[in-house]
């Protein structure tokens, strides 16, 4: 196949960027849409350019690194499917396909591809925990669950932090990624003793690093690689009242108001 | 060089109890005055920041990745095991123990099998306490399932994704110490160098991967908990990030690197397509519970696979080894694979596959029960190749996947370098010559969260550390070093990209250091490799600039890296004169084509000693003693 791409190309933070074109020659149905980015990066060392940043690891859907817009949509035309997984056979020959970063004000563009998703980290640093010490477990069948209980924390506990939620999203809002982990937590007896405080932390975080407010279009969830609802947006929204009213983590809210 | 092992005495179930009394300890109080630098955030490097962090020491957390929760450990598929007993069915820490070193081939040392079979129960009552989602029973209970080399259920997971929920549990752990202080953050950093300050290990020079600057860190000790070199065979089922980079930079500083050759091949991968390839996918091993391995009779038959009659048909597995058939270990799968596709049996467009088939299966229990069981798999399967499973057979050949060597570390974790400590697949400790299904994972966190914040105590207790600034010569030197190696690669401007030559040196590693090796093979291995590495000094091109985000950089300094690593495995692969486990040296092979242990000569740790730019490193040996496991010749005829 020969594919046209149109590609978003930033040097750095502060500069601008523009779209530039290069041509996709020879690209095999068989290759993943990063390998055909790999052979269109080979080709531009060679010809002494440089070539087109962008994030991956795992290559096979699970680590969450990689992630991009493909033709205006965040991991391209494939349901539950990150980009690292999309194959060119989705694609016909002279197609033109325009790839961009994720944009978001929370979400700065670093090069070309690359973006700064730290803010993800720092809201789970906020409290997206149980605080549980090693050493200090019961043991692990102490503790019974259901099985659905347990089922439909793992359906939220699958979250890949990838930020396609963020990307899809016209606020920016990082509500469905925050939303998974107040829900995992939420759904188990583990995480009861701080299910009030931690939601309502892990939301004044969100807020504090510049993610838009849910407006419930759903975007979120039908981009998202893992299938994750958005009903848990609204138990996260309806746990954050709830935290509210009664006063829970209104000291932590205080101490970090800055 | 003499290795001491510093294992414990006592009986080998007390060792680890006793030996934790016996250590120092530091006072509370104490323990914030101390830092401690962790390189890495996968199960090993997270659960021993969150752990350390907990226990108060200063701690500083790298890692290559833009959050600690990418490395790739999140990757593991199936699970991990414990010794709990759930299932009443016979199972105990000295049965798990049991099955390790029988597992590993009789290449690991006991009294860490031991230790590590022991903290195996207390991980997973530490993982649900984080909330892990482990599967469930309906009676609320955790759910357990069987694995390879054991008769017994202790396989504990979460669906397909017990990596990922291992990794996240630890890492909200570790995320919660950054909120509460003690840890402190650095991801986009990559290790380049291991700094010594009078023969210890008192820091780490970092690149800082978005802007290019290199960092001087200072600490008190250094854990390393780096991951495999799988990726040194360009082609595995290991994330494109990862590397060898900061174990080398190690080795180079005088840790020695133990057991190389011990790698460990899968068989049941998705096989090569094409020279774009950047990786290859996992397909769980539990497949050939219901699928048939077979390849055509004849060679170079091209036909598709349903107009190949059932008489022209191999089933090569089943042919060879009646009794075992298609759920032969991993090893003896992955060999027996290659040796038909070498014959010109091998199917597919490239002919570097075998068939697995589900026909037989299908028509036996319905289509509905094979997609009960592996539904998942197959639509992976179908994602990657465009193929539908329930009606083509599958196309599988096995793939780098995991190493079992690493650097030599003793009992308390530390390497042949006082502070520095290497947790995890990092260090070659606990799996011998062949690491069991869903041992990795124990092994990782029983590292990080039970065994090296015990040990590490010790040592910062019982060592006297003068402070060190990063204003120290040491750091300079490092620093310097560092630098200059960036700028002889930046100033080559040649013709040849870093992947096209790490290509290259994946061929020469699959074909001569990969299932089945030879001495003759091994020696073409080592004359080509030093050739590659002058291609790639002379002849590589990286575009931009050092003090920028430059992914090419940094890949072409892995690549670097792993041109010389890779002769040091081809050494260790050559000077290992017996097969045994992932390492099969056709010489030594029984009659019936099985592996040839030489416990007599062979029954020891190689560890490798870096001496110089232009010296060849120095083998040094540290005996095995088997005194709970007796040493048996495995059949799986």
């Amino acid at each position: 196949m020969n594919l046209t791409l149109r590609v978003w190309r930033q040097s750095s933070p502060a500069a601008p960027g523009r779209l530039v074109d290069y041509k996709a020659a020879d690209i095999s149905p068989d290759m993943s849409f990063l390998e055909m980015l790999d052979v269109v990066n080979e080709g531009l060392i060679k010809a002494g350019q440089d070539p087109i940043a962008f994030d991956s690891d795992c290559r096979e859907g699970i680590c969450g690194t990689c992630g991009c817009m493909v033709n205006g949509v965040a991991h391209g035309p494939d349901a539950d499917t990150t980009v690292c997984q999309l194959h060119m056979r989705r694609f016909k020959d002279g197609d033109t396909i325009v790839i961009e970063p994720w944009r978001a004000r929370a979400f700065p563009v670093l090069k070309d591809l690359v973006v700064d998703r730290s803010a993800l980290d720092r809201i789970v640093q906020a409290g997206g925990y149980t605080s549980i010490n090693v050493g200090s477990a019961p043991d692990g069948n102490a503790i019974l669950i259901a099985k659905a209980a347990s089922d439909e924390a793992m359906d939220y506990a699958q979250c890949i932090g990838c930020g396609a939620c963020v990307a899809s999203c016209k606020n920016a809002s990082a509500a469905l990624f925050t939303a998974a982990k107040v829900s995992h937590l939420a759904l188990l007896p583990q995480g009861q003793p701080e299910r009030l405080t931690r939601v309502r932390a892990m939301v004044d975080r969100m807020d504090a690093e510049g993610f838009g407010a849910c407006s419930n279009e759903g975007e979120c969830e039908a981009t998202c690689p893992k299938g994750i609802s958005i009903a848990g947006i609204a138990r996260m929204n309806r746990q954050y009242t709830a935290a509210v009213l009664s006063g829970a983590g209104d000291k932590k809210a205080a101490a970090s108001g800055d | 060089m003499k290795l001491d092992a510093k294992i414990p005495g006592g009986a080998i179930s007390d060792k680890w109890d006793r030996h934790r009394f016996e250590m120092k300890l530091v006072n509370p109080a104490n323990k914030r005055k101390f830092t401690i630098i962790v390189v890495g955030t996968g199960l090993a490097g997270a659960s021993a920041s969150a752990s350390l962090g907990e226990l108060g020491y200063n701690v500083k957390a790298f890692c290559i990745h833009d959050s600690p929760r990418r490395a790739h450990s999140i990757a593991a598929q199936g699970g991990i095991n414990a010794a709990k007993n759930y299932r009443n069915d016979g199972d105990s820490v000295e049965r798990l123990f049991y099955d390790t070193v029988k597992g590993g081939d009789y290449r690991a040392r006991e009294a860490n099998v031991y230790r590590l079979a022991q903290t195996s129960v207390q991980i997973i009552d530490q993982a649900v306490a984080q909330g892990v989602p482990f599967a469930r029973e309906y009676g609320g209970v955790l759910d357990n399932r069987s694995f390879g080399g054991a008769q017994v259920s202790r396989t504990f997971y979460a669906r397909g994704q017990t990596g990922q929920q291992l990794l996240i549990g630890a890492y909200q752990s570790l995320m919660r110490q950054v909120e509460a202080g003690p840890v402190t953050l650095f991801p986009n950093r990559e290790m380049l160098d291991l700094v010594l300050v009078d023969g210890k290990a008192r820091g780490i020079i970092v690149r800082n991967l978005l802007t290019g600057e290199l960092e001087s860190h200072v600490a008190d000790a250094v854990c390393l908990a780096t991951g495999g070199y799988g990726t040194a065979y360009y082609l595995s089922t290991n994330a494109v990030n990862s590397n060898v980079t900061a174990a080398w930079r190690c080795y180079k500083r005088g840790a020695l690197f133990a057991n190389p050759c011990f790698t460990q091949i899968h068989p049941t991968c998705i096989p090569v397509s094409g020279d774009h390839q950047s990786k290859l996918t996992l397909m769980s091993e539990s497949l050939r519970n219901d699928g048939r391995v077979w390849v055509p009779k004849t060679q170079g038959d091209r036909r598709s696979p349903q107009q190949i009659p059932e008489a022209e048909r191999d089933y090569y597995l089943e042919r060879r080894y009646p009794s075992f058939g298609n759920l032969v270990p991993r090893d003896v799968a992955s060999r027996a694979a290659k040796s038909v596709c070498d014959e010109g049996r091998g199917v597919g467009e490239t002919q570097l596959a075998v068939y697995l088939d589900f026909a037989d299966a299908i028509r036996r229990v319905g289509e509905d029960t094979v997609r009960a069981r592996y539904g998942n798999l197959f639509q992976m399967y179908e994602k990657i190749t465009d193929e539908d499973p329930y009606k083509v057979p599958m196309r599988i050949y096995p793939a780098v996947h995991y190493t079992m060597g690493g650097l030599w570390v003793d009992y308390n974790l530390m390497s042949t370098v006082p502070g520095l400590h290497v947790l995890g697949e990092a260090n070659f400790s606990d799996h011998g010559a062949n690491r069991l299904g869903a041992s990795a994972l124990m092994q990782g966190l029983a590292d990080g969260y039970f065994v090296i914040p015990a040990t590490i105590g010790h040592y910062l207790a019982s060592t006297p550390l003068p402070k060190v600034t990063a204003d120290h010569d040491a750091f300079k030197e490092a620093g310097a070093s560092v630098r200059t190696r960036i700028e002889r690669m930046l100033a080559s401007k040649g013709k040849r990209t870093a992947r096209e030559l790490h290509r290259e040196l994946g061929r020469v590693l699959w074909d001569y250091v990969g299932m089945a090796r030879t001495d003759a093979g091994l020696r073409t291995a080592l004359g080509k490799i030093p050739q590659l590495r002058e291609e790639f000094w002379q002849n590589v091109s990286i575009p931009g600039e050092p003090n920028t985000l430059n992914k090419n950089l940094e890949y072409a300094g892995r690549v670097a890296d792993y041109l010389e690593f890779g002769e040091v495995l081809a050494m260790d692969a050559l000077e290992r004169r017996e097969s045994c486990g992932g390492h099969f040296r056709e010489e030594y092979q029984t009659p019936d084509n099985e592996a040839r242990r030489d416990d007599e000569q062979f029954a020891h740790v190689a560890a490798w000693e870096y001496r110089g730019p232009d010296q060849a490193p120095v083998r040094h040996v540290e005996p095995l003693e088997f005194e709970h496991v007796h040493p048996t010749q495995r059949s799986y005829k």
